[in-house]
């Protein structure tokens, strides 16, 4: 490894063990939006895993983050709970790989509209089965707190950062960023294309479920409403645009300030929340294309060129 | 100095509707030939180029490469089996500077590397088509001749068995055009097989070691360069009727 990638990771451990501190505060409000931040930064870095290079638009985060809370909900009373998040890995692997041997070779458009189209077909299958057995929901009962839940997202944020680094140095990483580029030049040097990007929708999807998983015991009750509610695809989406999918931290810096805007909006204009993040994802798009990570770029490309010219 | 067969084309046809682009094209290109692919403007010459390195599967016919059979295969097998090309709009990576750019050709093509030994590689290369001094540039500050320097070195980064040049020469002004004409010479004279669609005609002279004569999607002729370009059908089929 170079010294860069030394300090780098400095940093994240660093930033990680001041991150896994919060609990001690003991402000349940603040460990609860702690709880937030920490999953859609999961939620947000696996997307752009797939989608920053690719540039392939996924709504079907729901779908993933759906079932995996399903598989912690169906199973808590059978299988012990650590079983259970390596299972809803699997599961949502393999749901990702049959949407994705299905639709990959779909262009941009029809891929956006197909992952939107699973996330609401699981929920009316999940919603149909729950009608036959006569359930409207189930109960999720364990003993876990929100510092629990916390840091069992930060132990998969970390976890998720060091395989996003890892694809970003391999083989397949590299092919990934040829694919987003030109996806006609990536086939005539050689590169499988459709095998590449099944291969990272897998591991976006299987990380999707396993943060269902872990969050399912924090709501206590779900309903396939909740679990399946498309408004997390979406919101997924904009903040990892709004940090930007250029870099591995990019997601991460624009989570954080969604959430507490977010937190704004729903408790000062509750019934206006659809209203404002569309407006949102619009003032994103034109005023921060590339996102935070886009804006950095930028001013770093302006500071060098002044620097060079003085 | 020929080698054996590298490429051969038997019965190749190319259907789009009601239009027969290729029609029952066959010819073969040997080791170390440089080969024109030659005709007038929609004759059929891209889309045979196409067929070679699989950007479109054939309707009919067959296609080998060093006797294997390549027909119908995706373009990803045909490039690792050893079929590298160019296209004839460039098509560099927008988001990657120029080294990462023929990278791409050393990590997945033909013969594959990875890491510190691919990059060495595609330096070697950037060498060979002159330009070692901007592997670092970004591909947005390229000179049109230097994007087309880039696509090249990408095609050559795998070490393919057989280069496609989609008229590589196209669009350079005259003193671009001796110093790729200049380029391709070097090539040749390494030994490569090449296969290039060309309209310029210095070039082809200067070039080819044989061509082969495309007009309405059919082979009209083919030869050394010299017969081929006194032929008075290819000279009809070029000019019409009246000059020939």
């Amino acid at each position: 490894m170079k010294r860069d990638e030394w300090k780098t990771l400095g940093w994240g451990a660093g930033l990680l063990v001041v991150a896994a501190l919060l609990p001690l505060t003991g402000d349940g409000y603040l460990i609860s939006l702690g709880v937030t931040i920490a999953m859609y930064t999961v939620l947000a870095t696996s997307w752009a895993l797939f989608s920053g290079p690719t540039h392939y638009i996924s709504l079907a985060t729901a779908a993933f983050f759906g079932v995996g809370t399903y598989v912690t909900g169906s199973g808590i009373e059978v299988l012990p709970y650590w079983l259970l998040l390596p299972i809803a890995a699997v599961v949502g692997g393999v749901l990702a790989a049959l949407v994705g041997l299905a639709t990959l070779r779909l262009s941009g458009v029809y891929f956006v509209i197909f992952t939107l189209g699973l996330a609401e077909m699981t929920r009316q299958a999940v919603t149909w089965y729950q009608n036959q057995t006569g359930h409207k929901g189930t109960y999720v009962l364990t003993d876990f707190t929100d510092n629990d839940i916390y840091w069992q997202l930060l132990g998969l944020a970390a976890l998720v950062y060091l395989v996003g680094w890892a694809i970003g140095r391999s083989r397949l990483g590299f092919a990934l960023r040829i694919i987003g580029d030109d996806e006609d030049v990536a086939r005539h040097v050689g590169i499988n294309t459709a095998l590449s990007k099944v291969a990272l929708f897998i591991v976006s999807g299987a990380v999707a479920a396993v943060v269902g998983a872990i969050i399912a015991p924090r709501y206590v009750y779900i309903e396939p409403s909740t679990a399946f509610t498309p408004m997390l695809s979406f919101q997924v989406v904009i903040m990892a645009l709004l940090g930007g999918t250029g870099r591995l931290w990019g997601p991460l810096v624009g989570v954080i300030p969604f959430t507490l805007l977010w937190e704004a909006i729903s408790s000062s204009f509750p019934n206006q929340t659809t209203l404002l993040l569309g407006l949102s994802f619009l003032a994103i798009v034109y005023l921060l294309p590339g996102g935070f990570v886009g804006l950095y770029d930028r001013l770093k490309g302006r500071a060098a060129k002044r620097s060079a010219l003085a | 100095m020929m080698g054996g067969t590298v490429i051969s084309l038997r019965g190749a046809t190319k259907q789009f509707g009601g239009l027969v682009a290729v029609d029952n094209v066959s010819f073969e290109v040997r080791e170390h030939e440089v080969m024109g692919l030659i005709g007038p403007n929609g004759s059929g010459k891209s889309t045979t180029l196409n067929l070679i390195s699989g950007a479109l599967p054939a309707t009919d016919g067959d296609i080998a490469l060093k006797g294997q059979e390549i027909t119908g295969l995706p373009a990803r097998d045909i490039a690792r089996k050893g079929v590298a090309r160019t296209f004839q709009l460039v098509r560099l990576l927008p988001s990657m500077n120029v080294i990462e750019n023929v990278m791409a050709g050393a990590v997945f093509g033909h013969r594959r590397r990875w890491g510190a030994s691919a990059e060495r590689h595609a330096k070697q290369v950037l060498e060979t088509v002159g330009l070692a001094d901007k592997a670092k540039a970004h591909t947005s500050q390229l000179t049109y001749i230097d994007t087309k320097r880039v696509e090249l070195a990408r095609a050559l980064a795998g070490e393919p068995e057989v280069l496609l040049l989609d008229e590589w020469l196209a669009g350079l002004n005259p003193t671009e055009l001796t110093e790729g004409i200049d380029l391709i010479h070097r090539l040749r004279d390494e030994g490569r097989t090449i296969i290039l669609v060309e309209h310029v005609m210095d070039a082809i002279r200067s070039l080819c070691d044989a061509c082969v004569v495309m007009s309405s999607g059919k082979k009209i002729a083919e030869g050394t360069t010299d017969e081929v370009l006194s032929d008075p059908e290819v000279i009809r089929a070029y000019l019409g009727d009246d000059d020939a």
